[in-house]
């Protein structure tokens, strides 16, 4: 059977790859902070040597569109092309080129579905920064073949938190299931609050900072059943109205496990919104 | 009301440089122009097979016609593909992060909760 060898959640945030990359006038004054900070982060999947990465993100209306939007999708494809003219133009993002775990895929589609998840899927997908991003900030080298899962966060009606929280638990059990010899990392990209083309755009800090101090102890200790509490689809539009991103997060605890701590936390808060990188080691491995 | 047709024309002109430009540079007449056009496009689907029925109403291509973003907002559009669009027209004219703040500026008036995004 594979092993589940690392869980990791963490914002994705566009901005990064031209920060980290810039230099002279044009490097940003937090942009040293935050490569010590996704370095240190990056060594959290380094050493736990996977050989597969379950991808989860949301297409931010790229690919996927109004007249034909899945609530889950799970990519089952050789390769995946990544980043959309649109991501070039606004973020500087680099167009990129995965290898995909097609047989993977194939398991989490026909389990997913027999456990009860109407999981839709694609053959020819391209991704986008949700997926792209924790590449270039935890495995720069894309070297790893990959299972892209996408959530709709995005396109009213959504699906209800508790099911971002089910879907969760049932990929890892896919994984833990799933026949191979593999060591396999699921990473999990969302928000905390945020707020795009809205009143509170792009303020000095994310829209609701009380909110993501909450959302981090929620994430950190794995408290699922806290956050089912306070969190709803009509809550998340309070701490901004971009803010759905985090049932990806809460996705990503349902991988963790129901109390399961964190085993490294941190955070940094910058200007539009605050970045938070969380990793578990279900196995206490890391080694 | 059609909040789809309006997310329907943010999401298909975004997509498009040349589109992107053509709205920049004359917004009333590339309305005019996706309407007869566009509008009824199936997307991922044949050329041939096109929708019958999808028409804006007087207050929606206004808003579009004179770039109002916050009448957008107020529409219902999908802020995200309205805020990315309108960065990929304007930022250009500002200060780094400028165009965004004004953005933010522009739609101050508005309190939650913010007007219905469902389509």
């Amino acid at each position: 059977m594979a092993e589940l060898v690392a869980v990791i959640a963490s914002t994705h945030h566009p901005f990064f790859y031209r920060a980290s990359t810039a230099t002279g006038e044009d490097r940003p004054p937090f942009a040293d902070e935050w490569v010590r900070k996704v370095e240190a982060f990056r060594e959290t999947l380094t050493r736990a040597r996977p050989d597969v990465l379950v991808m989860v993100g949301s297409d931010h209306f790229h690919q996927l569109w109004l007249d034909n939007m899945p609530q889950f999708l799970v990519g089952k494809a050789p390769f995946y092309d990544a980043n959309f003219y649109n991501e070039e133009r606004e973020f500087g993002l680099p167009r990129m080129l995965f290898k995909g775990q097609e047989d993977l895929s194939a398991y989490v589609l026909r389990e997913g579905i027999d456990a009860g998840f109407d999981l839709a899927f694609s053959n020819e997908l391209r991704i986008d920064h949700s997926i792209t991003c924790p590449i270039i900030t935890l495995r720069p080298q894309n070297d790893l073949p990959i299972v892209p899962i996408y959530t709709n966060i995005f396109a009213p009606p959504l699906p209800r938190p508790s099911r971002f929280v089910q879907l969760g638990r049932t990929i890892r059990q896919l994984v833990e299931a799933w026949p191979a010899d593999k060591r396999v990392a699921v990473i999990g990209t969302g928000h905390l609050s945020l707020e795009l083309g809205g009143p509170r755009q792009f303020g000095p800090h994310g829209p609701d900072p009380e909110f993501d101090q909450k959302a981090v102890g929620w994430i950190a200790s794995g408290d699922i059943e806290g956050c089912l509490a306070e969190v709803t689809l009509d809550s998340l539009w309070t701490p901004g109205n971009a803010t759905h991103g985090f049932m990806d997060f809460m996705l990503m605890m349902g991988v963790a496990g129901e109390g399961r701590k964190a085993d490294y936390v941190d955070t940094y808060d910058l200007f539009h919104t605050m970045e938070a990188y969380f990793t578990w080691y279900p196995n206490g491995g890391g080694s | 009301m059609s909040k789809y047709l309006l997310d329907k024309f943010l999401f298909t002109v975004d997509r498009d440089p040349e589109l992107v430009e053509r709205y920049r540079e004359d917004p009333r007449g590339t309305v005019a122009m996706w309407e007869a056009e566009y509008a009824n496009r199936i997307l991922n689907c044949h050329d041939g097979e096109s929708s019958t029925w999808l028409r804006f109403d007087d207050v929606e291509r206004e808003a579009l016609a004179t770039h109002d973003y916050p009448a957008l907002f107020g529409l219902g559009a999908h802020p995200f593909l309205t805020l990315t669009l309108f960065i990929a027209m304007f930022e250009r004219d500002h200060e780094p992060l400028g165009f965004q703040l004004e953005y933010a500026q522009r739609l101050a008036h508005f309190a939650m909760p913010y007007p219905d995004i469902a389509t």
